[in-house]
């Protein structure tokens, strides 16, 4: 399952990591109650970074990436967004949501709404985007993620595939700089990670900042230029995939890979 | 070895089950006479139903529907029976059903004036249509925020300037909040709009409502408070507090789900103090101290009064199902509208309240009921609902004690009322449960 | 890496009290506080204008005044020289005993009846639903109406008992009366009474006490013997039945005070035009107490039935197949499971009884709404205090019986982990 082949040529033209620096993390840590959930966190990254981060379950990477966005807050040090400083500045959090985009692992469909009503909900409500503009941009996305056809449907009439895709394609809408995936994989069916995964390499193809929380390490292997593995609330290892893969360092590193692949 | 091994050679064609355990006989056996003590049961239980039928059932359906008195009633029965039986005297509903069903103002005082209730009843339908059944076009909500209006103005009559001035108020309070949430949060633009609307209400709409009425009157002959009564009474008091509680009901709710130390106590203590205290006690409330706690100047009326608590009463209540609606919805559409950068009150009114409020609907259906009934409770300070009337006809000296075709009457109309919208409420819980989501 | 971005230490301004998430929360909270103090303040100041104007200053020491009316229904001994107070404590322990008993026979009813409505007896079955349909459709204060006046107008006069051919007999060999204005039941009597408790407001017979106190250590002993059946169970495997010698340590010590307290039946006889002796329960009373169980009964029954249907059919046959016998089945597995589902309703269930019970004015009963919101209310004139103190009494045993509930509630779902 973890070892999802990749078959498709990846296009790497546009897949580049510029100098400029997307999200900044300085010794972030964050509590919960007594349980030092997240220790010491650094990280910096570039835009244009596709970022997979991995570790057994419990080891703090879904907290990490909801604290970039605030659905979890932290309670030290400092992360920064597009040059925004993540404090409690309602207004800074305001802009900082509305330039990242979320794809959660169960989706988190509006299901009162249909497929295209729920993309044209956020650009409508927070960008004040016209309604008509926004049905056009909510179409491109759609068509992006291969289901326009679906768009006056529900989302409880969709499959778990076609539901993350459009998740995907409501968070683009925003036309967001930075992406973060919270195991987007994690609730499908293994046919349907398929469709998810060839969605989110497009992304990365047209030059997406991304970090990933997944379990997915041929996607990782692939797409992604760094991958950092987390446990116990630390970074304990980041490094390019090849190396990562081929000659990791850490012993909890080890442990986990050879859980994860080898059998 | 060879001895296991079996072929069938032949197929056996479907037999018929034995015929004891088919059609009647068989239905019979299975429900009413599977064992002993079942078939005891069933013999008992089926002896007491035959007495208790035969009981009631003559004494309904030979009753009279044409009498001019109890005493008339008496003396036809003792016509046509020489034992001295007697039955239901059903003269006093057909003399007095239009008073029970449309109080003392629509029934025999003014004939003729039965359009008015029954128009507005109508309009309820008509307005509750988009609510009860889905798929019903968008434009029936203009129909509802009329009848919101038309309502109360067929009921009490009056200048029709009334009620439009009080819609214009209203959309003045909500053209206001629309320039106050510009400039401030929505959590301030409420309030603020709220005291514009009672600034608008108490200043503007008493000269412009004369005035207007002086250019040209539109008028319903108009119907004292107190006259307002029978069924009309108890479906206006119902209906009243069902509207009007609901948004009190919906800031209650999220009050009590909030983070907010003050904000949630002061929505818990509301509603555990209205919750713990029987309606009666709160109607007292209503027609006794509710003088004392307003200006002197202001005289209320009793009707207005009663409305006012049984609202706030079935606000409490309704805030409790809506907070179990609120608390079925998954933490992700929370988090989903956050991560989209919805504000607070953005998610609420377009995210997580048409869902919570979509699976309260039964709920809400089952208190409407609930006040429905309570609404009975008015009898106990001299208001005129179906029982008061009974009341009433039974001090007439034509039909002094005659008891039980008036309850009967009453109740029967009840429960017609009551078992529908049960039913209804059911009907809705199915839907909700097998309906995409 | 820290020091590339430094960021200034911040300063407190105005507007972070709007846009700051630490301190919007206090701003909204302070002018909600606020917005709901003036409210509450100009409620307060018109009550206070008012009061005063009519010269009715906010004062309780009307209770210390004479009442000077009767209530003939009461537990405790008053008379019309008694105090308003007083009155208003014959009238609470008159709601608590219409609660109790309607909330006891509702619950009897209620279970009989869910369990009937589950009958695999279609007539049976189809009965039950129908009388709940029928009862809980129709509002309770005309059930009310309806079995006050079934009793006055069906029950015969006292004076029909009398005579030499009487018109009406009294039931249960002669021991119970049902009249139109009341029904007369025996009463227990002591020929070696012990006397009097006086508590200060009222007295309470040491015989009772004597008798649940022996109760409770009848209970107390029978737990004792259950726990050595679980220990004996526990050890050899096998459970001694207990259910005789636990009906033997409940009855016997109790006929034995019984005895020894010299106790008969007292039965009400007709005295002139009307029953003495005996306990009288008046027509209001029986009237709100069958309307109120009547209709509480259909929510007790839909309870009990959606409890055991909620426990979903595999766990019966979980214990079937696992060789339970259908009785251990009930006990063990579906009971506790059911339990679960119904007790929160039950009690809900009694909560709105107490709260119907209210309606006793209406026939006049003279409960806790009786007394004080009506014959002292009118008497006295003091609405404000009267109503917010009846208001203040239903509010505190409505606390006290939710906050029975949310305790067992925490106690069940501790049980589950």
């Amino acid at each position: 399952m973890s070892d999802l082949a990749i078959e498709r040529k990846i296009d790497r033209s546009k897949m580049e990591v510029s100098d400029e620096v997307a999200i900044q993390i300085n010794d972030m840590n964050k509590w919960y109650g007594t349980f030092h959930v997240l220790r010491d966190i650094n990280l910096t990254v570039n835009k244009g970074e596709r970022i997979v981060i991995a570790g057994p379950s419990g080891s703090g990477k879904s907290t990490m990436i909801r604290c970039i966005n605030r659905l979890e807050e932290h309670q030290a040090g400092d992360i920064i967004v597009d040059g925004i400083e993540l404090t409690n500045d309602l207004k800074n959090i305001d802009k900082i949501r509305s330039e990242v985009g979320m794809c959660f692992q169960h989706f988190n469909l509006f299901p009162h709404l249909t497929i295209l009503e729920n993309c044209t909900l956020a650009p409508i409500w927070v960008r004040k985007t016209p309604k008509k503009e926004a049905i056009e941009t909510a179409m491109h996305f759609l068509e992006k993620v291969k289901i326009p056809d679906q768009a006056n449907k529900y989302p409880g009439q969709l499959s778990g595939g076609q539901q993350q895709r459009v998740a995907i394609a409501r968070s683009l809408c925003m036309k967001p700089r930075i992406m973060l995936f919270d195991e987007p994989t994690s609730a499908l069916d293994p046919e349907m990670i398929k469709e998810v995964l060839d969605t989110m390499i497009e992304l990365a193809e047209e030059g997406m900042t991304m970090l990933c929380v997944t379990h997915e390490m041929g996607f990782a292997r692939q797409v992604a230029n760094r991958v950092i593995f987390m446990d116990q609330g630390q970074i304990v290892e980041q490094n390019e995939p090849e190396e990562f893969f081929n000659n990791p360092k850490s012993e909890r590193t080890k442990l986990f890979l050879s859980q994860i692949l080898g059998h | 070895m060879s001895d296991l091994s079996y072929v069938r050679t032949e197929m056996l064609p479907q037999k018929a089950p034995p015929a004891t355990s088919v059609g009647v006989v068989g239905w019979l056996r299975e429900n009413l006479f599977s064992s002993v003590g079942n078939s005891a049961l069933t013999v008992v239980t089926g002896a007491l139903l035959l007495m208790l039928l035969s009981a009631i059932l003559p004494w309904v359906f030979l009753g009279i529907w044409d009498a001019e008195s109890l005493a008339d009633c008496r003396a036809q029965f003792a016509e046509m029976y020489a034992d001295g039986r007697t039955y239901a005297c059903w003269a006093v509903i057909a003399d007095r059903w239009d008073q029970i069903m449309f109080g003392y103002s629509f029934g025999n005082l003014n004939e003729g004036l039965y359009w008015r209730p029954l128009l507005g009843l109508a309009l309820i339908l008509v307005a509750l249509s988009p609510i009860l059944y889905p798929n019903v076009p968008r434009i029936m909500y203009v129909a509802t925020a009329a009848t919101l209006f038309l309502y109360p103005w067929l009921i009490w009559g009056g200048s029709i300037w009334g009620p439009l001035t009080l819609a214009m108020c209203i959309i003045g309070g909500i053209v206001a909040f629309r320039f106050a949430s510009q400039v401030m949060i929505t959590a301030f633009a409420l309030p603020v709009a709220i005291v514009v609307t009672a600034v608008l209400i108490m200043v503007v709409m008493g000269p412009l409502s004369n005035g207007l009425a002086s250019v040209a009157a539109l008028e319903l002959q108009p119907v004292p408070s107190r006259e307002v009564s029978g069924f009309v009474l108890s479906i206006t008091i119902g209906i009243v507090a069902i509207v009007a509680s609901l948004p009190i009901a919906i800031m209650l709710a999220l009050g009590r789900q909030s983070d907010l130390f003050i904000v949630n106590k002061l929505s818990t203590g509301f509603i555990e103090i209205i919750r713990g205290v029987p309606l009666i006690t709160l109607i007292f409330v209503a027609t006794v101290l509710m003088k004392y706690f307003l200006p002197s100047h202001i005289d209320l009326d009793p009707v207005v009064a009663v409305m006012i608590l049984v609202t706030l009463f079935t606000a409490a209540y309704i805030a409790e199902v809506i907070r179990g609606g609120l608390a079925a919805l998954p933490k992700g559409q929370y988090e989903a509208a956050d991560a989209l950068g919805l504000t607070y009150w953005q998610a609420q009114r377009l995210i997580i309240l048409p869902q919570a409020l979509k699976i309260s609907i039964p709920g809400i259906v089952s208190n409407f009921i609930s006040v429905f009934k309570d609404t009975t409770l008015v009898s106990i300070v001299a208001l005129n609902d179906p029982l008061g009337i009974s009341g009433a006809i039974r001090s007439n000296s034509d039909w002094n004690g005659i008891v039980w075709e008036l309850y009967g009457f009453i109740a029967l109309v009840f429960w017609i009322f009551c078992f529908s919208m049960s039913r209804y409420s059911l009907w809705l819980e199915r839907q909700l449960q097998t309906g995409h989501r | 890496m820290s020091d590339s971005v430094a960021p200034p230490k911040e300063t407190f301004r105005l507007s972070m009290l709007l846009y700051d998430s630490r301190y919007r929360g206090i701003t909204i909270q302070f002018v909600v506080l606020v917005l709901v103090l003036l409210a509450l303040g100009w409620l307060a100041r018109n009550a206070a204008v008012n009061l005063a104007a009519l010269g009715k200053p906010l004062r309780f020491d009307f209770l210390g005044d004479t009442a000077s009316y009767d209530i003939n229904q009461r537990l405790i001994e008053y008379t019309s020289t008694d105090s308003h107070g007083r009155a208003v404590l014959v009238g609470l322990l008159n709601t608590l005993l219409v609660a109790f008993m309607g909330c006891a026979a509702a619950t009897i009813l209620g279970v009989i009846g869910g369990v009937l409505r589950l009958s695999s007896n279609w007539l049976v079955s189809r009965l039950v639903a129908l009388y709940v349909e029928i009862f809980r459709n129709v509002p309770v204060l005309l059930w009310i109406f309806v079995c006050m006046f079934t009793l006055t107008a069906i029950a015969p006069a006292p004076r029909a008992f009398r005579g030499d051919t009487p018109e009406a007999s009294m039931l249960l060999w002669d021991s119970m009366a049902v009249t139109n204005r009341g029904i007369y039941i025996p009463e227990p009597l002591f020929s070696r009474p012990l006397g009097d408790l006086n508590l200060g407001v009222f007295n309470v017979s040491i015989e009772l006490i004597v008798l649940l106190a022996v109760l409770a250590g009848s209970l107390f002993a029978m737990k004792w013997n259950n726990a050595r059946a679980n220990r004996i169970q526990t050890e050899t495997g096998d459970r001694p039945n207990t259910m005789w010698m636990n009906i033997a340590i409940v009855i016997i010590p109790f006929l034995l005070v019984l005895i020894a307290l010299g106790f008969h039946i007292g039965k009400p006889e007709l005295k002139g035009f009307n029953f003495k002796g005996g306990i009288n329960m008046s027509a209001p009373l029986i009237g709100l107490w069958l309307g109120l169980t009547l209709y509480t009964t259909t929510y007790i029954i839909e309870a009990v039935r959606s409890g055991i249907q909620a426990v979903s059919k595999g766990q019966s046959e979980a214990a079937f197949a696992l060789g339970l016998r259908p009785g251990r089945t009930m006990s063990l597995v579906i009971l506790p499971q059911a339990l679960r589902v119904i007790i929160p309703q039950l009690i809900s269930q009694y909560l709105n009884l107490t709260k119907n019970s209210s309606l006793a004015v209406a026939i006049g009963y003279m409960d806790l709404v009786s007394t004080l919101g009506g014959v002292t209310l009118n008497q006295t004139g003091r609405e404000m205090e009267a109503i917010l103190m009846l208001m203040a009494i239903y509010l505190t045993i409505s606390l006290t019986i939710s906050g029975t509930m949310n305790w067992y509630n925490n106690r069940v779902k501790l049980v589950e982990r």
